[in-house]
């Protein structure tokens, strides 16, 4: 049996030797195959006595058996081996940048538009778009700015022909609702605006958005209180918001709203020409003239009117520090939203 | 409008510091933009006399002056032209401090010893330039601090009034406002009214009393007007940013600063026959002061004499009978013109003057007399002269009335959303001169001459919130029932389509909707644009036909500054007119969404393509955007030319068959004449039929397999693909699922005039497994179509 165990050893010496399959495949012939060594000994049992016979018998079947085993745990290893060979052959450097069509981006004028349409969109607001070649009853009469009124000198309108101008708000949009649908009403109206107008602060075509809300019961308590949250929903955050009488032939009463500076927070600085304070919106509660121009029933109907624009919106959420930009369509403007 | 802080103190005077007066009238509605300091901040300047004046011994410009500062004489070099004997001047002496804290010391000039520095105002900070020392009145006491003696420690704020405040364009309105603020009386400027000692008047005829219901005016003669205005007079002007001229002309400035009536005067002496106000006649000229002749219109308003027109009425008066330095006798007026009459007829002109601002904005109508009172009771004081009696005339039919305004209690709950106290709304509105009874709904108004901008309850409303105070007002949210709104499943969003553009690579762009005629001409020749009749620049002139010119010029920017490739859309109108082709007669203003393309076709990347964007780049972006409607068979491409377009390269798209828009390159001539120098692509489509889409329909998925057959044919170059495919589609029956061009060949191999389709078709049935058969018989189909209508072979 020292012959048995030689063997052994020499063929588990073998196998854990093995680089391969098929080297494998011959071990397991060579010792366990029908002529191999193992099985030859296995044969050669018959001629020991049959006291010995199991016993021996026994011995070589778990030599067997452990050889079958090694062999397979051998295989399996060096499969594994392979398949990690292979995944170590296919590492690829995984930081290198994608591959497709790099995104493009919204403008940031549409941007801020869009957030200010989730605002009132949210509590219930319509948005409504209109003409921007305008006739001058929509954009002046009907909203109480009759011919050579002195607030007219305050639009500098674009003219087509003696009656139709580039719309120089977008109120005329409120006049074309008030005359089709009846209260109660709230929408919003975003769009280009025309003001013959250009300098460092000043583009000749620019963005509003206007609002107006009519029902049976509405005051310029819940003016402010909608203006400031929207305001403070806006900037995203806790804004001292003021209401400074002013003037507007389209409501009375009128008011600027003016925002504590979003740059200084108040203290006084370039942004805020030192006054910590911000000029942002005007609005007001519809002029009964108004109402009247589109048959709403003043007594009964209350309304307020407000409107801001765009780009200053834009600027102050955004730091953008020249007016010029938003036209000038330069992708390494465009490419920052 | 400017305002003395002094002035204004002088009517009302809160104690308030300056800015805490300023924020409180801006918090009233009356817009503080700024506030200055009249004078630079300064110290140890004094009121000094030169006595002698003799050239430098070492420099030819110089002069050593003896000036005498009241208590002893000192030395002083001066450059200054005007430095002469007899001058009165500032003079900042030895430990004097100048505007930017510049100390004045001990000095040698060439050599000669000079004790401090004689001040030109710009010096002082009182001007922005001058030219030599500022000249002081000859009585001005010497060795008096020039600050107390101009009175300097005042301040100029700057008021923006809204159009409806005219009643504030004086010093008296702004300080009716801070009187009422402050709940202080406003000091009543008293002054005797003058005695006439002459009996001469002149004849006044209201020919136009619609325009102008009241004229005042008087006659004052032998007056000197070689006399100076006095220099608080003149202070007070320059204070208003009013330039002092002389005496006469300066009391009428100072009476328009004080109350807010404009006032004219003339040289009587060139006066004929009396005056006539009334509108212009055809052909009537004038020449105004400031020297311009100006044709008249016939809705202009005059101020005639027997003569013609001399003066353009509250706007400016006419050279020919201006006071001049030889005038004796002056004819002053002081007159009421109709807002709606002088309404944009100075800007008509060019002209923007005091008067116009004011008439044009309203004038109180029952100022007139008042106003002239006080105007002859100054000149008489300055240049003398004896006054004649008043002369008024009046078309009383014509005056403004101005009705009773009834204020509801009710009406101040329901607008402003809570209750103020009837003791607080009586305050406020007697405060502001109203006339207030008591009724049984609340009050009723009579309104002052002055604030004729008050005429309905909405402005009570107004007054009312504003004194009170907006900032004080309640806040509250608005109510209003929840109902879901209508959302219609078909109509797509143009902020889906913005977001999916975006997701192709796509930057979105805003383009000027008025653009320069040439570039118009250039994409769309055949349409006569709309033109701005008052455009901004000449390469702002006509509203877009197309969105394409301005992104096309949004690519030359971007690639002239080192962005070869560039990806923009728009969305916008453009305007389009009608038939008629001219004026804004059918003018249609359709919503539109453009795109643009040039350059490599992806961003620079190491895994990508580096080849440039093509024709199809673009297109396949476009019918990604179509599939978004889920029924991109509505939309149909056909090969057509368009101007500015390549001819070979472009379609039309057909919407429903209807024509919607298109898509090419653009013409090579055009990228040449442009100064682009690589293809552009671009499309543009009307954006409603990219928004109108289709609910998704379901359809029974089939358990039974697909079958698959490819063909590849060769066919002439010239047919058009869609065209074929949908032969096809219709001559493979109704088991055909899927249809595929998965390749186009031309070359090597093929007939130059030929090209080589290849079509994947895909078969299936709901209801069964497809036999050879039936596949077979639907593939011959298609190939004895192909081979009919196409002279098709089949390559294998």
């Amino acid at each position: 049996m020292e012959n048995l165990n030689a063997l052994a050893q020499e063929a588990k010496d073998a196998i854990s030797a093995a680089e391969d399959n098929a080297t494998l495949e011959q071990l397991r012939v060579d010792f366990l195959g029908k002529k191999g060594q193992i099985t030859a000994l296995l044969k050669g049992l018959g001629k020991l006595s049959a006291e010995e016979r199991p016993k021996a018998g026994a011995q070589i079947n778990v030599i067997k058996q452990e050889l079958q085993g090694l062999i397979g745990e051998r295989k399996s290893s060096l499969e594994s081996a392979a398949v990690e060979a292979q995944l170590a052959a296919e590492t690829i450097d995984v930081t290198l940048p994608g591959r497709g069509q790099s995104t493009g981006g919204i403008h940031p004028v549409t941007r801020t538009i869009e957030r200010i349409e989730d605002f009132f969109s949210t509590i219930g607001f319509d948005v409504v778009e209109g003409p921007e070649i305008e006739d001058d009853y929509h954009n002046f009469e009907a909203l109480n700015i009759p011919a050579h009124h002195p607030a007219r000198a305050m639009h500098d309108t674009f003219y087509i022909d003696e009656t139709t101008v580039l719309r120089t708000h977008t109120s005329p949009v409120q006049v074309r609702v008030m005359e089709t649908q009846k209260p109660p009403l709230r929408i919003i109206c975003p769009g280009r605006v025309y003001r013959c107008d250009s300098d460092l602060t000043h583009t000749p075509m620019f963005h509003q958005v206007e609002g107006l809300l009519i029902d049976e019961h509405s005051s310029f308590a819940d003016l402010k209180g909608l203006v400031e949250d929207f305001l403070r929903a806006f900037f995203e955050r806790e804004l001292q918001v003021r209401f400074r009488p002013s003037y507007f032939p389209f409501t009375e009463p009128s008011a600027e709203v003016d925002i504590q500076c979003v740059n200084c927070g108040g203290e006084g600085c370039r942004v805020c020409s030192q006054t910590g304070w911000l000029e942002i919106m005007g609005c007001g509660m519809v002029h009964p003239r108004v109402f009247e121009y589109s048959k709403i029933d003043t007594e009964k109907y209350a309304g307020f009117a407000f409107g801001m624009g765009v780009e200053r919106l834009a600027m102050l959420r955004y730091g953008v520090n020249d007016l010029r930009l938003y036209f000038d369509n330069d992708l390494r403007f465009l490419e920052q939203f | 409008m400017n305002i003395s802080e002094q002035w204004l103190r002088e009517w009302v005077s809160p104690s308030l510091t300056t800015e805490a007066l300023a924020h409180q009238i801006t918090m009233a509605g009356l817009e503080v933009d700024s506030i200055e300091p009249v004078a630079g901040d300064f110290s140890g300047v004094i009121v000094a006399e030169i006595i002698s004046a003799e050239p430098h011994p070492d420099a030819d410009k110089l002069r050593v002056c003896k000036v005498s500062t009241g208590s002893e004489t000192v030395q002083i070099v001066c450059g200054a032209p005007n430095a002469r004997v007899g001058l009165k001047a500032p003079l900042a002496s030895i430990g004097a401090v100048l505007p930017g804290n510049f100390k004045i010391k001990k000095a040698k000039l060439r050599g000669v010893e000079s004790q401090g520095m004689l001040c030109a105002e710009q010096e002082l900070g009182l001007s922005d330039e001058s030219d030599g020392l500022m000249e002081l009145a000859a009585d001005a006491p010497v060795g008096t601090d020039i600050r107390d003696y101009l009175q300097l420690d005042d301040t100029i704020i700057e008021v923006d009034l809204t159009p409806n405040r005219a009643d504030c364009l004086s010093v008296r309105g702004i300080a009716r406002e801070v009187g009422l603020l402050n709940d202080m009386p406003v000091k009543v400027q008293s002054y005797e009214k003058l005695v006439p000692s002459i009996d001469d008047t002149f004849p006044v005829e209201l020919v136009a009393g619609d325009h102008c219901p009241r004229y005042v005016g008087r006659i004052i003669k032998g007056i000197d007007v070689s006399l100076p205005s006095p220099l608080w007079m003149q202070e007070k002007l320059r204070r208003s940013g009013v330039r002092s001229i002389d005496a006469v002309v300066d009391v009428t400035n100072y009476v328009l600063l004080e109350m807010g009536q404009p006032m004219h005067a003339f040289d009587y002496a060139k006066l004929q026959g009396g005056i006539v106000v009334r509108t212009a006649k055809s052909g009537e000229k004038l020449e105004l002061l400031d020297g311009q002749t100006i044709e008249l219109q016939s809705d202009n308003l005059l101020i005639a004499d027997h003569s013609g027109p001399i003066a353009l009425a509250g706007i400016m008066g006419g050279q020919s009978t201006a006071v001049s330095a030889h005038t004796t006798d002056i004819f002053l007026e002081s007159a009421f013109f109709t807002p709606v009459m002088l309404a944009g007829k100075a800007r008509a002109y060019g002209l923007h003057t005091d008067a116009s601002h004011r008439y044009e904005r309203g004038v109180d109508f029952e100022l007139q007399c008042e106003a002239i009172e006080r105007a002859s009771q100054l000149l008489v004081d300055i240049v003398g002269g004896e006054a004649g009696p008043l002369h008024e005339v009046v078309s009383e039919t014509h005056l403004p009335v101005l009705a009773d305004v009834v204020l509801r209690a009710a009406r101040i709950e329901k607008m402003l959303g809570f209750q103020l106290e009837a003791k607080e709304v009586e305050r406020i509105l007697s405060g502001l001169g109203l006339g207030v009874t008591v009724t049984d709904e609340g009050w009723s108004c009579s309104v002052p001459s002055w604030r004729f901008d008050i005429a309905i309850e909405a402005d009570l409303l107004e007054e009312l919130a504003r004194v009170y105070g907006y900032n004080r007002l309640p806040v509250s949210h608005i109510h209003a029932d929840l109902v879901i709104p209508a959302q219609p499943e078909t109509e797509l969003s143009p902020r889906y389509l913005r977001r999916h553009l975006s997701a192709r690579g796509y930057r979105e762009a805003i383009t000027y909707s008025f653009i320069e005629p040439g570039l118009q001409q250039v994409f769309d020749p055949e349409i006569s644009p709309v033109p701005v009749s008052n455009p901004i620049s000449a390469d702002m002139a006509v509203m877009r036909t197309s969105l394409i010119p301005g992104l096309v010029t949004a690519v030359l920017r971007n690639t002239n500054r080192q962005q070869p490739r560039v990806r923009l859309f728009e969305t916008g109108l453009r305007f389009v007119p009608g038939p008629d082709g001219s004026g804004t007669k059918g003018l249609k203003q359709t919503p539109t969404l453009a795109i643009v393309a040039t350059g490599q076709r992806y961003t620079e990347n190491w895994a990508m393509d580096k080849a440039a964007a093509d024709f199809y780049d673009l297109k396949g972006d476009l019918e990604g955007l179509m599939s978004l409607t889920r029924n991109p068979a509505s939309f149909e491409f056909r090969a057509s030319q368009r101007t500015a377009l390549h001819p070979g390269q472009t379609a039309s798209i057909y919407h429903d068959g209807e024509e919607v828009g298109y898509i090419g390159t653009l013409h090579p001539t055009v990228i040449a004449d442009l100064g682009l120098n690589a293809p552009v692509y671009v499309c543009e489509v009307e954006l409603a039929v990219m928004l109108n889409g289709n609910l998704p329909a379901f359809s029974e998925l089939s358990k039974f397999p697909e079958v698959r057959r490819d063909l590849a044919v060769i066919v002439d170059k010239s047919v058009a693909s869609a065209e074929l495919m949908s032969n096809v589609r219709s001559a493979a029956g109704s088991y055909l699922t899927d249809l595929r061009l998965f390749d186009v060949y031309e070359g090597k191999g093929i007939d130059p005039k030929r090209k080589s389709l290849a079509l994947g078709l895909t078969f299936r049935d709901q209801s069964r497994t497809l036999s050879d058969e039936d596949v077979n018989l639907a593939v011959e189909q298609v190939i004895d179509l192909l081979d009919k209508n196409y002279n098709a072979e089949l390559r294998n």
